[in-house]
Order: C-alpha cells, then sequence, then structure tokens
C-alpha cells in the first residue's frame, strides 16, 4: 500500500512537473536553510545608540497597552513587584520562575512579598519571569521554555510582570534570532517554546469592542533594569 | 462541513434582509480597513515586505516536496511525529485515533481554518469526545452552531444579545439572574468556563500559522492566548495544518508576520507568536508529552499543479474580506462553506468543485480592492474571471447570458455597427426616460430594477460624447 507521505509527495511532483530534486538542487536548498539571509528589515528598530532602542522598545510596548517601568539596578526588582501588587490591589505574593536574573534577588525584603518557584497553579494572581530578549520594532518580548521557566506562567495569571535587563533589548526580530543562534542554536538545543509577547492578551470577537485578558493575562508590566546586562 | 454554497443566491437575499447581520455588518468599515491603513503608513517598508513574503511562497511552492520532508524529518528529530493526510475522510480518522489513543475525554481546540475544513468538531463529537472551542469568537459560534462568518472573526455577524442569549442556554450552572449585558462581563464568564475546560483538557489541537522547514517548529498567532494554553496543558498536542503552510527559516517567518497581523487586524504584530519545536523535554515542566503534526493535501496538490498556484500563497488574513463590498452587504455565511469573501470564492470551488459553488465566482463587482490589500499579491480578480471563463467553457453559464454574451461579442468585432446600434439604443432609451430621469422596470434587466430604479442614459454614448469634446487621450 502506498503511504500517504508518497502519495502526497509524488502529487506534489506531478503538479510540479518534475521528479525529486537532484542533489545540486536539494544543495541550494539546503544553504538557503543553513545560512538564513534576512529579507527587507524596517529601519523603525534599527537604531546604533542603546538609548534610542530602549526609546523605541518602551513607546512601542505602550502602544500595545504593556506599563513599563525603569529600575536603576536589580534591587529594585523585588520593592517594585510589591507596588505593583499593591497598586492593583492584588496579595502580596507572586509565582517566580528560576531565571538567573532572579538569583540574588530578596523578596521577603519587601514587606510581606511571598515569593514561590515552580509551574504556574490555577488560582495564581501574578508571576514574575525574565525575557531572553526585547525587540524593540513592535515592543515585543521573546521568552524562551526552559526547565526554570515554565510556559504557563506566562498563560495562566491575570497578571505577568516581567524582569528585563537593558542590554537584552535588540532592534529587530533578525537581531533576535542572530543573537538566538549565536548563544543558544536553532538545532537540537533550541528550546521547545519561543514565545513572542507584544502586550497583554485581549479580544475583539463581541460586537469589535477590544477588552484586554481575554485567556492570557490582563495586565503585562515590563521592568526594564539599568546597568543590567543580558542575563543568558 | 456541509456546504451550502449552491443556494448563495438565497443566502445573500436572506442576509440582506437579516436585520441584525446588517447592524453587524455596518460596523465593519470602521474596524479593520481603517486599522490597517493607519499600521501600513506607520511602516514605509509594507510595499517592500509584501514583496518579500510573496517571493518566499512562490519559492516554497516550487519545492514544496523538498521543505516538506525536511520539516518532517525536523519533528522527528525532536521527538515529534507526522502523518500525511490526503483528504478531509483520512484525517477526520486519524484525529479520531489519535484522541483514542490518548483516552481523551474533553479535547480543547484553538481556532484553525483547516478544522473547518474538515469538520473537526462534528466527527469528534459523534466519536463521543467533548471538544471546546477555545477561541472567543469560535467558542460563541460553536455554543450556537455554526460555522464562522469571518475567517479571523468567526462571530461579527452576533450582537452582544445573541452572545449573552447563546451564554444563558449553555451555562447552565450559572445563577440565571445574573448580569450579562456588556462584552466585559460575557468575556469574565468565557474565560472563568474555558479556563475549566483548560485545566481538564486531554488533548490539545490546534491549527498552524506557518511551519519553519529550519527547525521543525510550528507558528501560532493568537491575541486571546488560547492557542498557547491549548498546546501547552493537555498532555498530547495534535496540530493539523495544509501543506502550503511552510516557510523556510525563521528570518522568512518573520517577513511574513510581519505583513500578517497589519493586513489582518492592523496590529503590528498579534500578541502572541509562539514557535513550538516538538513535545516536552527532560527537565521541563510543562508542555504535552506527545506531539503529532497531521500535514493535509485536501485539494492542494491540485491546485499547485492547475491555474491556481498563486492561492496557495494565502495566509489566511482576511484582508481580502474586509475590504470586499459584497462581504460587506451580505457578510460571510451566504458563501456556504468555510471562506467566504474573494478568497472564499478563489478557494471555495477549488476545494469542494466548481458545480458545488457557481454562483460563487460571479459574486464580485471585480473592483480589485482585494488584490490591492492582498499582503501575499495573489491576484483575486484574474482567478475569479479565470474561474468565469472556466464556466463559460463548461457550458455552466444559462444560455439566455450565453446567446447574450455572443452577440455582444459580434457586435464589438464591428465598431461601426457598434457604434450605430449603440448610439440608437441609448438615445431611445434617452427619449423613452426623459421625462422621469429613470426606469422602474425594463425587459432582460430585471436583476438590476428589482432592487433599484435604472437610471435613464442622457441620449448619448459616451463615444459621442467623447468625440464632441474633441477628447484627447492623455
Amino acid at each position: 500500500m502506498i503511504s500517504g507521505r508518497e502519495r502526497t509527495l509524488s502529487a506534489i511532483r506531478d503538479a510540479l512537473g518534475r521528479g525529486a530534486l537532484g542533489p545540486d538542487e536539494k544543495a541550494k536548498l539546503e544553504r538557503r536553510l543553513r545560512y538564513p539571509r534576512a529579507n527587507v528589515v524596517p529601519a523603525r528598530g534599527q537604531c546604533d545608540s542603546r538609548e534610542g532602542l530602549v526609546a523605541t522598545f518602551i513607546a512601542e510596548a505602550e502602544r500595545v497597552n504593556a506599563t513599563v517601568e525603569r529600575l536603576c539596578s536589580g534591587d529594585d526588582i523585588a520593592p517594585a513587584v510589591a507596588d505593583f501588587l499593591r497598586a492593583h490591589n492584588l496579595p502580596q505574593r507572586v509565582r517566580v520562575a528560576g531565571d538567573a536574573v532572579f538569583k540574588d534577588v530578596r523578596w521577603s525584603d519587601a514587606g510581606g512579598l511571598e515569593a514561590e518557584a515552580g509551574p504556574a497553579a490555577a488560582d495564581d494572581s501574578a508571576s514574575v519571569t525574565g525575557a531572553y530578549a526585547g525587540i524593540a520594532e513592535t515592543g515585543t518580548l521573546m521568552l524562551l521554555s526552559g526547565p526554570d521557566s515554565p510556559t504557563l506562567l506566562n498563560f495562566l495569571p491575570p497578571n505577568h510582570i516581567i524582569v528585563l535587563p537593558e542590554g537584552s533589548v535588540v532592534g529587530t526580530y533578525e537581531d533576535a534570532w542572530h543573537r538566538l543562534r549565536a548563544e543558544v542554536g536553532t538545532g537540537i538545543a533550541m528550546p521547545r517554546v519561543i514565545t513572542w509577547i507584544t502586550g497583554p492578551s485581549r479580544t475583539a470577537d463581541i460586537e469589535q469592542t477590544l477588552l484586554l485578558g481575554a485567556h492570557g493575562p490582563r495586565r503585562l508590566h515590563v521592568l526594564l533594569v539599568d546597568g543590567a546586562t543580558s542575563a543568558a | 462541513m456541509q456546504s451550502t454554497a449552491r443556494a448563495f443566491t438565497a443566502n445573500a437575499r436572506q442576509a440582506l434582509d437579516d436585520a441584525k447581520l446588517q447592524v453587524a455588518l455596518a460596523r465593519f468599515p470602521e474596524g479593520f480597513p481603517v486599522k490597517r491603513r493607519l499600521a501600513v503608513e506607520r511602516l514605509p517598508e509594507f510595499e517592500a515586505l509584501r514583496d518579500d513574503a510573496k517571493e518566499i511562497k512562490d519559492h516554497v511552492l516550487a519545492h514544496l516536496d523538498y521543505y516538506l520532508e525536511r520539516f518532517e524529518a525536523k519533528v522527528a528529530e525532536r521527538g515529534g511525529q507526522v502523518h500525511w493526510c490526503s483528504d478531509a475522510e483520512e484525517a477526520r480518522t486519524l484525529l479520531v485515533k489519535l484522541c483514542r489513543d490518548a483516552g481523551a475525554t474533553t479535547i480543547t481546540k484553538a481556532k484553525s481554518m483547516i478544522g473547518e475544513e474538515i469538520g473537526v468538531n462534528d466527527c469528534l463529537e459523534e466519536a463521543g469526545f467533548k471538544p471546546v472551542e477555545t477561541d472567543l469568537g469560535e467558542y460563541i459560534i460553536q455554543l450556537r452552531h455554526e460555522p464562522p462568518s469571518h475567517i479571523i472573526a468567526p462571530a461579527v455577524h452576533l450582537s452582544k444579545d445573541q452572545v449573552a442569549e447563546a451564554f444563558r442556554a449553555a451555562h447552565k450552572d450559572l445563577p440565571d439572574d445574573r448580569p450579562l449585558n456588556e462584552p466585559q462581563e460575557m468575556l469574565d464568564e468565557a474565560r472563568a468556563v474555558l479556563r475549566r475546560a483548560f485545566l481538564s483538557s486531554s488533548v490539545g489541537i490546534t491549527g498552524a500559522n506557518m511551519l519553519v522547514a529550519e527547525t521543525g517548529s510550528i507558528v501560532l498567532v493568537t491575541n486571546e492566548g488560547n492557542a498557547d494554553l491549548t498546546q501547552t496543558i493537555p498532555p498530547v498536542q495534535i496540530v493539523i495544518a495544509s501543506i502550503e503552510k511552510i516557510v523556510p527559516t525563521l528570518e522568512d517567518a518573520a517577513t511574513v508576520l510581519r505583513v500578517l497581523a497589519r493586513s489582518a487586524t492592523g496590529q503590528d504584530l498579534s500578541v502572541y507568536t509562539t514557535f513550538t519545536t516538538g513535545p516536552r523535554r527532560s527537565g521541563d515542566l510543562d508542555g504535552p508529552q506527545h506531539f503529532h503534526v497531521i500535514l493535509l493535501d485536501n485539494g492542494r496538490t491540485r491546485m499547485l499543479g492547475g491555474e491556481f498556484r498563486e492561492m496557495l500563497r494565502c495566509i489566511r488574513c482576511g484582508a481580502c474580506i474586509n475590504h470586499c463590498p459584497v462581504y460587506g452587504a451580505i457578510g460571510g455565511h451566504a458563501y456556504g462553506w468555510v471562506y467566504s469573501g474573494p478568497m472564499g470564492a478563489v478557494l471555495i470551488p477549488n476545494l469542494i468543485g466548481v458545480d458545488e459553488a457557481k454562483d460563487l465566482p460571479n459574486a464580485s463587482t471585480l473592483c480589485g480592492r482585494c488584490e490591492e490589500v492582498c499582503p501575499m499579491r495573489i491576484p483575486l480578480p484574474r482567478l475569479l474571471r479565470k474561474l468565469r471563463d472556466q464556466q463559460f467553457e463548461a457550458g455552466q453559464v444559462p444560455p439566455l447570458f450565453r446567446y447574450g454574451l455572443r452577440w455582444w461579442a459580434r457586435l464589438a468585432r464591428w465598431p461601426a455597427l457598434y457604434r450605430l446600434a449603440t448610439g440608437a439604443g441609448v438615445a431611445t432609451l434617452g427619449r423613452l426616460g426623459r421625462r422621469k430621469g429613470r426606469f422602474r422596470k425594463m425587459p432582460f434587466a430585471g436583476g438590476w430594477t428589482n432592487a433599484r430604479d435604472l437610471p435613464a442614459p442622457q441620449g448619448r454614448t459616451f463615444q459621442q460624447w467623447w468625440s464632441a469634446e474633441k477628447g484627447v487621450r492623455q
């Protein structure tokens, strides 16, 4: 019996009026995959100065209803989280990812803030995670999954606080891929889930009325930490 | 899904008489088209990005066998499994088998047009499972047992009262006297109900906006985050995607993403864009243990080899639908199958047969706005004309229309005769209609005069006017 696979592949070849590709042709395509080239890259995300990149990132993130707060150092993370929770009348309790960026954070120093590591539970009201990169062109945060950064932390709790070192802001999607290829790789080492988050969850499915917090977080708060270089 | 495209004329008439639908459609022009225009104005490189996106997809289609094999190898390398299905029936059988193997009960689903094509919900229900749509719009129409009326805004035809009604009928465990007047209240209710479904789901079924050959990743784009919950919580994930969804590299995916959301909702990028590769890794705290991708042909290879290959560039953004005056007048259900608007009028005859959807290629003014806004530069009006040509060649055009066209064509081949005939006709009509300036009825023009008056000509043809004014070609 002919498998579905063979049937589809031979139907494609028939449609294209040729047989399977020869070795030369295949090598050419293999090169296109091995050395990916950028297509047109918008100027908006391209900026020589770090301050310019950071300014674009903040402006774009705020356009899509994220809030951004700049911190002078990692010491300010815990108090800023406590303030955010207070401002929104939320319990002083957060689920925290195990990212390296949090290794020196003393959560309990910020009043009565309780921080627990691990995967998100159904009733968690806020999570705090790191991000691999911020992408200036659209104010997008790029998060990688891993043992220390379970994906559901980004989706289950209605409030998501993301800590992003300023040094992790890149200009464009291509810059983000470039960094990922150089530091992590896109082969077997590539994280299982790469999530780009651009603002809090939303829907306009009822009478085209825009509402935040459809299934994911209602609030997305970014703590942009100065002086810190890339977390990776 | 069962098609009602044969009844297009009746469907369209019903849509025009549906007051609630007309209110919903009246909201349309202020929404997506305006937002798209603003997003495009903010990105000077948009036209160049369209060129690149088109080129990427043309390249993929010319080497589709290579990229699919490469994608399959990468998925397997990361512990996932790829299945190949030729048609809807094969895909349904496989889907039911995979769900049985998983011991599924509740199955969560993220919106997938391929899922609509093969009628996933019906087939899962028949097999005894409980499929739950998790995109808010899809959830609403699932409760109402109706198909989507728009590929990216499935419930756009409904008023909030109709949504509230559906929720009251379905959520029997909630108090009857709860307030359900504002969209926010409905969203809160749906979020709570669907959260329970997510947490008890044993299989997550998603579509894919793209498949990346370089890495074996699937790309999912949503604003709600429902696709991410669907693919992360249950122990089994099944992705159903048609074979043309491939892009070569992550960079190519970025290019398509830059035109996708802008063309669809006028956002620069949708809220969540997720690249997922294979099942849970050792040490991971969440994610499915099993990762299946079903690659479905369902008519694509036939289109690849024929005159409609360019339609396979479509990325399902809905821009052509949002800008179509015919869609704006009748909405999506009148088209009778999964798709609608200009892309539907080309896709439906191609996927379910020209005989099944004779009226659709003719349900277009050929105004060209669809091609103007299509991010993948699909020449939709040309493809619609091709379908009309095919119908004419196949003798599917009514005799009166055929003979009319034949006589007109003969006449048009003799310019002097043509001028004489049209001049006489227009002069007569001009005299007859001089007093009222319009006709209420006209032989052979019932299609026009049944719904509105026909303005009387002024007495001269355009060509007569042109030569009298000594017009010069610019």
